[in-house]
């Protein structure tokens, strides 16, 4: 129809028009909900420091991100699920992986009366989120918690209703130790849960499980501190109940970051060794390679290399841990793919 | 030499007429061009799905399989719930600032149900979640054993489900049947209640006359209040929980269609999953459109009625004069 | 009991139970008026109104960016709104009988209807999609086209209540039809005219759906038609659904300025009408 082309047309030429004398250069990203907390804080120091860069990021789930830099309505992205080989071959050109920081994904629960860290097997958290256990008091979770009351509340399981990297890296972690999960549910930034509320973003599943007496999410670790929400510890691959932490998570990209593959996708869940946190992972942002606005990419590089150096001293206070050196030495070789 | 005055005149009418209509035209072509565009990007989904879409209840976007019957099952019972709590409350209000309250406090309490309309659906939204949902969590926390048998009240208590979504949807649509019941009511020709006292009728027969007289026009109040429920979005996504199931407990957790939309549309990574995503939005598009045409045709029978008895009347009051 | 009191009785209590509606259907009123007042005035201070948000998780900041944005896209989209929707209205009074007269009430009844969810989908594939980027101006349009139907049509009802012998009169004259029709009877309608776009107003500036694909959202201060931008709305509603505590507390604050801005669009209307009218009368 011709109203539908003439009018994208117009309201280009009308966008054109529109005041080129921003000296503040004003770059949109969005993406992840699991890196927000240090993202924006990055932004918002970076925007101290040179008042005319707005990088203004949105967290929107990395379903959203990855959808958005596809349409191009984005300048970046951020995902923390890697994005899959369908749909990097949809983007009109091709995408860099960057990782940022490193975090950990907890699982959060609200149990009337229960207020100390409990410990859950990958096979119970599994089983919870398909729906085999339903009550408090089952032995699966009652097993590794001798000491510990635990009510015959039901179980009411949060998850993510957008799609979502802290979806993917969780579902990605159950799908290792239960085959079931694996051919029930799947690994995907949006998957068919078989049971439970959604909520929008790390933001809705922290705030639902907040409210709601009996309920079980899962968010990055930063959300269940900032919220003082209670969080379990996970039975690593080793057999020992490990606590997210920055040294936790840490020790489980320590193998990975070695055999770093060229385009940084890896998955670090479930890793072997001592003192390792399994539902871990790298979190990435995304860029085209030969992007069209070349002011931003040049813009967006700067601040990557602030990020992979000085932002990474942030990292710690929120909760997430920063890259390993080696790591960081191959980002800032990777940067220079970005032409500009 | 300049034109005569009228051919220069009628130019000018010509042009009035060109200019205006096509302004008038834009409104036309802004409808078809949604119609066309939630068509067009909604073809792939159609094509593979077809009309057992609507039968499937399985969300799925890792395997590519969506089912919209839960999301249709959603809209239309929480719209249903929301109609059954709020056509009753509407029409004793409508009945009320109508035919019994006294002059004085007319204004004023219409004034106010009005309000009701003017709140914004993220306002009724926070509210729900912060003041209705945790009222409704302890309603059901206190729901006797025996009760939570009944399919309609089984399930955990979490708060947020199908019954806060309705009852939300009940209290937003409460003022907008009211006001056009109100407005059916007044459009009832004063004979019609005049005659049923000269009858001997109660007050509340001679309402039931002037009710029963102005029905077509109140059916369609009560529906132009369904479209209101089933285009909702905001205020239903904070309060019903976001799961795409088809339960029969108002305790359970489900989802709309139009919260699908707004939760999954910016991330829909995949054209199929787009293309499921427009076509639920197409659907809403077609019912509310067959709702608002049903609604309006219902309201403007009633005030053509009464056009078309009126004159009748005049000569013989005239006569008598 | 005889026929006569049972049926007595049953009109007292339908009576009753209308009156209770009236109660039951003020209580939600009351409660969210309540509400919204306690838990946002305490919120409402300095920094609400100049600041910015802060990093996730820090307490403070404010809406600033948000207020700032809901005016902008109001303005955008009674720009665009306010021109298409009278003109169009004009058309309606002035050939009422035309076949497109008909097409376009149909029509502009049905925009009327459609869900705003919807028109966010619409104005996301018309003017974020093509251009590759999200902008007020996507959101004012998206906004604007909501309005334009009740402006249309509160403009044609009011011109058709005006007495044709006005407009007689000026063709009578000598005028054209648009002299008539922009200068007679347009001003005559103007009382109604003014309500049914405060109406249009008041409703559009509650609503979010649209705009979570079209302006998205924006951190930072932003007057930019052609960037994103921040509204109290979408503002309230992230807010809403997170778990920060400081972050409830400013959603209510944010939906006390936003009803208040309603209410004030109301009020306005209220009174434009009274006071045109009694300027008419004189």
């Amino acid at each position: 129809m011709r109203f539908t082309r003439l009018a994208p047309l117009a309201l280009g030429a009308v966008l054109a028009a529109a005041p080129a004398l921003a000296q503040k250069q004003q770059i949109n990203g969005a993406g992840a909900t699991f890196p927000n907390p240090i993202y924006s804080k990055w932004f918002s120091e970076y925007n101290k420091l040179h008042p005319d860069v707005e990088i203004n990021y949105q967290s929107i789930g990395s379903g959203g991100g990855i959808r958005q830099l596809t349409n191009e309505t984005v300048f970046f992205g951020a995902s923390d699920g890697p994005m899959t080989n369908e749909q990097l071959s949809a983007a009109p050109g091709k995408i860099l992986h960057l990782p940022t920081v490193l975090g950990g994904v907890v699982p959060i629960y609200n149990i009337p009366g229960v207020d100390v860290e409990l410990k859950f097997t990958g096979k119970a958290l599994a089983d919870i989120i398909l729906g085999r256990i339903n009550k408090w008091n089952d032995p699966a979770i009652a097993g590794p918690n001798p000491g510990v009351k635990l009510p015959g509340t039901d179980i009411t399981v949060v998850h993510r209703s957008d799609g979502s990297g802290t979806t993917y890296i969780f579902v990605d972690y159950l799908s290792k130790v239960s085959p079931e999960f694996r051919q029930k549910v799947g690994v995907a930034t949006s998957v068919n849960w078989p049971a439970g509320l959604g909520g929008k973003g790390n933001e809705g599943v922290s705030g639902l499980v907040k409210q709601t007496p009996g309920a079980i999410g899962y968010v990055e670790l930063i959300y269940a501190l900032q919220n003082k929400l209670d969080y379990g510890t996970m039975q690593s691959m080793d057999g020992e109940f490990v606590k997210c932490s920055i040294d936790t998570v840490t020790a489980a990209a320590g193998a990975a970051a070695a055999a770093m593959p060229k385009d940084f996708r890896v998955s670090i869940t479930n890793a072997p060794g001592k003192g390792v946190y399994p539902i871990s992972s790298f979190t990435w942002m995304l860029f085209y390679e030969t992007p069209k606005d070349k002011a931003k990419a040049k813009v967006m590089v700067e601040f990557m290399k602030w990020a992979l150096t000085d932002g990474q001293k942030y990292a710690k206070d929120l909760g997430y841990a920063p890259l390993p050196p080696n790591v960081v030495n191959l980002e800032t070789e990777a940067l220079k793919r970005i032409k500009f | 030499m300049p034109k005569a005055p009228s051919s220069r005149r009628s130019a000018d009418d010509r042009w009035f007429r060109l200019g205006t209509g096509l302004f008038a035209f834009l409104i036309f072509l802004l409808v078809a061009a949604i119609g066309y565009e939630l068509v067009k990007n909604s073809r792939l989904s159609i094509a593979k799905f077809g009309l057992s879409f609507w039968k499937t209840r399985v969300w799925d976007p890792v395997s590519g399989d969506f089912g919209a019957l839960p999301f249709i099952w959603g809209t239309l019972y929480s719209s249903l719930l929301a109609l059954l709590i709020s056509t009753p409350i509407a029409l004793g209000i409508a009945v009320f600032l109508s035919e019994l309250a006294p002059r004085v406090l007319r204004t004023p309490l219409a004034f106010l149900t009005e309000l009701l309309a003017a709140i914004p659906s993220i306002v009724y939204g926070l509210w729900g979640i912060f003041v209705l949902v945790p009222m409704v969590r302890t309603l059901q926390v206190h729901t006797p054993d025996w009760l939570k048998k009944v399919p309609l009240f089984t399930g955990p208590p979490i708060g947020v489900g199908m019954l806060s979504a309705g009852l939300v949807l009940a209290v937003m649509v409460i003022p907008f049947t009211s006001s056009v019941a109100r407005e059916v009511l007044k459009a009832v020709p004063p004979t019609q209640r005049e005659a049923a006292y000269a009858l001997g009728a109660t007050r509340w027969e001679a309402i039931q006359a002037a009710m029963r007289y102005g029905r077509t026009g109140i059916l369609g109040a009560i529906i132009l209040g369904l479209g209101r429920a089933i285009g909702e979005t905001l205020a239903v996504t904070m309060v019903i929980g976001n799961n795409p199931q088809v339960s029969l407990s108002l305790y359970a957790p489900q989802y709309s269609m139009a919260a699908v939309i707004a939760n999954e549309f910016t991330e829909a990574a995949d054209n199929l999953y787009l293309n499921a995503l427009i076509e639920i939005g197409l659907v809403l598009f077609i019912i509310t459109l067959i709702i608002n045409v049903l609604s309006r045709l219902l309201i403007w029978r009633v005030s053509r009625e009464v056009k078309v008895k009126e004159p009748r009347r005049v000569p013989a009051v005239e006569a008598a004069a | 009991m005889t026929r006569d009191s049972r049926r007595r009785l049953l009109s007292r209590t339908v009576v009753g139970l209308c009156g209770l509606s009236v109660v039951v259907a003020l209580i939600p009123l009351a409660l969210i008026f309540f509400y919204v007042v306690k838990q946002g005035f305490s919120s409402l201070n300095w920094d609400f109104f100049t600041k910015l948000p802060k990093p996730v998780g820090e307490v403070g900041g404010g809406m600033a960016n948000a207020i700032a944005g809901t005016l902008i896209l109001i303005g955008i989209a009674a720009a665009v709104a306010i021109p298409v929707g009278l003109i169009a209205g004009i058309y309606l009074s002035e050939y009422p009988k035309s076949h497109l007269a008909s097409a376009v009430r149909f029509t502009a009844d049905a925009l009327n209807g459609v869900p705003s969810i919807v028109i966010g989908i619409f104005a996301y594939g018309l003017a974020v999609m093509p251009v590759h980027r999200f902008s007020a101006l996507a959101g004012g349009i998206a906004l604007a086209f909501m309005m334009i139907p009740i402006i249309a049509r509160t403009a044609e009802e009011l011109l058709n209540l005006v007495p044709p012998s006005l407009r007689e009169g000026a063709l009578a004259l000598g005028s054209t039809r648009s002299r008539a029709a922009f200068s007679v009877m347009v001003p005559a309608a103007l009382p109604g005219i003014m309500t049914g776009i405060l109406v249009a107003l008041a409703r559009i500036s509650g609503e979010t759906a649209p705009l979570l694909f079209t302006s998205f959202n924006n951190r930072f201060f932003s007057l930019r038609l052609d960037q994103p931008i921040s509204s109290l709305t979408v503002q309230v509603y992230t807010y809403a659904i997170s778990p920060y505590d400081d972050w409830h507390r400013q959603a209510w604050a944010g939906a006390l300025v936003l009803v208040t801005l309603i209410f004030i669009f109301s009020a306005l209307a209220r009174i434009v009408t009274r006071r045109l009218e009694r300027m008419h009368r004189a």
